[in-house]
């Protein structure tokens, strides 16, 4: 029972340190930013670790953080190998192909009143199919290695992706446009020129909700026929060996990539529209 | 310059613009007649709805008349504008705001291709006339409205159109500023000899402005008065004081309240 009390004791230090970081001048700084957060999930893992540990929960169904640490520490070629065939290989081009299918085609709705009848309805229609229902189709038709998981997820991806495009291509003011009328400037300088910076900041909201959407697709397909690694296929054997621990290991690395690809993206979205009223500091 | 003074560079005859509404038709120009030549500049005055933004906007072929035959420069407004006759300012800057101000004056440069150099030059030169000398490399948003509209028509001189249409430019800013502003359009006329076309709501910054103020009144939207100003090329402000002045804005008031009783 002591780790309880330590990890509750540990528990409420950590508040009170928190509620003066806050209140204090260092939280303006860059530092005292960061230290907030980090405070916060630290904090969190101790209690997670005290709980545990205090009340004695089964392995199977928590885990503490440090034997989830361990078992990440003992299989790391395992994890890179996962990660490199579910996120790199599946996940990123999926989502690559996606958003550019998603451009190509917002481009053409754009350019004929005709497709935007037509096309958006199918996408949306589409965007309906469960997940669980579309997966093993997507493996049938193009096997059981990363492509059939970038097909899950080119499909997953396209429709949020176009919807925004869609809608950022339609963003620019009626004086803006009229602007480059009086100009004589063509279709492909008002897109190059006007539209697509307008457009920029629903394509980062497309591409931030795109990029969960990419990790999640990846990892589920898997569950529908995969070679014998990827991190969908581990996860699902290892619930089925009641390897938590390296469910939760797996459950870590799909965590840290996601915040990963989001935060990149993020950061490619504050230096694009630097110029946005809910970018401008 | 001196041959091509008072020859016509927009002619409107028996002008007829209707919109399609939700609720039906709008006639929004009925048989305007009017001729402005080289060097004019022209006021539209009159309440909202009388046509007067719309005018001015088939004239820069953003709108297209239903009948009735309107050229500028002798051509259909569509190929006056493909050959890039005219700047137009809008009634708010329309600034893009991803570019500084001396990359939302050079679009229009970079689209109608000038060289690098030429873009550099032209810019330095109209944020010069504009007074925004040093202002170049801030963003829209760090500047005033006033700096704005100003950097506004600076992008509309760059590429140095014969005519410049400018639609209630300095109706959303304040008194001072638009004195101030009034006055640096009237000097830039003057060395520039640029046909301007100018809508306003304001009596005193038509008279103050214009060698022609088309008096206009709505439903349908026509001209009621042309009034040619007999005042002087050169005029300080203080030329609001004078007789002159206040008879001719007297006369547009009359112009206006004539086109009311028709209701």
């Amino acid at each position: 029972m002591t780790a309880l009390w330590i990890a509750i004791g540990v528990w409420l230090a950590a508040w009170a340190l928190n509620v003066w970081l806050s209140a204090s001048p260092i939280s303006q700084t860059r530092l005292g930013k960061l230290l907030v957060p980090l405070v916060f999930g630290a904090t969190v893992l101790v209690l997670w670790e005290g709980l545990v540990r205090g009340l004695g929960v089964a392995p199977v169904i928590l885990p503490a953080p440090s034997a989830i640490a361990a078992k990440i520490a003992v299989s790391l070629p395992i994890l890179w190998q996962d990660f490199a065939q579910t996120i790199l290989k599946g996940a990123i081009p999926g989502f690559l192909i996606g958003a550019g299918a998603a451009f190509l085609v917002a481009i053409a709705i754009d350019r004929s009143p005709f497709l935007q009848r037509g096309l958006l309805p199918i996408g949306n229609f589409v965007a309906a199919l469960p997940i669980v229902g579309l997966a093993p189709i997507l493996v049938m038709w193009f096997g059981f290695d990363w492509q059939s998981k970038a097909a899950v997820v080119v499909v997953m991806v396209f429709f949020p992706m176009l919807v925004n495009i869609v809608a950022g291509l339609q963003a620019s003011e009626r004086m803006q446009r009229d602007l480059m009328a009086t100009w004589g400037a063509s279709y492909v300088q008002t897109l190059v020129k006007l539209r697509l910076p307008a457009a920029m900041p629903f394509v980062f909201n497309g591409l931030k909700i795109a990029s969960t959407l990419a990790l999640i697709g990846a990892i589920v397909a898997e569950f529908f026929g995969s070679p014998v690694y990827g991190m969908g296929f581990r996860i699902s054997t290892e619930v089925g060996r009641l390897g938590l621990d390296m469910v939760w290991a797996e459950i870590a690395v799909a965590a840290l990539a996601g915040s990963a690809l989001y935060g990149l993206i993020a950061l490619i979205e504050r230096w694009v529209t630097f110029w946005h009223p809910s970018q401008r500091h | 310059m001196k041959d091509k003074a008072s020859q016509p560079v927009i002619e409107a005859r028996g002008l007829n613009l209707v919109f399609q509404t939700a609720d039906g038709p709008v006639q929004a120009l009925k048989d305007v007649n009017l001729t402005i030549n080289q060097g004019d500049f022209v006021s539209f005055i009159g309440p909202s709805g009388c046509g007067k933004t719309t005018f001015l906007r088939a004239i820069a072929a953003l709108e297209h008349p239903t009948s009735g035959t309107l050229t500028v420069n002798g051509m259909p407004p569509d190929e006056a504008r493909r050959r890039r006759a005219y700047g137009y300012v809008f009634q708010a800057a329309g600034l893009y705001p991803w570019r500084t101000i001396a990359g939302n004056i050079r679009l229009p440069l970079e689209i109608m291709g000038f060289s690098r150099a030429e873009q550099d030059e032209r810019t330095a030169r109209v944020l010069d006339l504009v007074e925004l000398t040093g202002f170049g490399k801030k963003f829209p948003w760090q500047l005033s409205g006033g700096m704005q509209q100003r950097a506004s028509i600076a992008r509309a001189l760059a590429f140095d159109a014969d005519i410049l249409l400018m639609d209630e430019p300095f109706g959303a800013l304040d008194e001072i500023v638009r004195d101030r502003l009034n006055e640096e359009v009237l000097k830039l006329w003057a060395r520039t000899g640029k046909t301007i076309g100018f809508v306003t709501h304001s009596i005193p910054e038509a008279v103050y402005l214009s060698t022609k103020i088309v008096v206009m009144s709505p439903r349908p939207g026509r001209i009621t008065d042309v009034i040619d100003s007999p005042l002087p090329k050169e005029r300080p402000l203080d030329i609001r004081d004078s007789r002159e002045f206040i008879e001719i804005a007297h006369r547009v008031r009359e112009g206006l309240r004539a086109g009311h009783h028709d209701d």
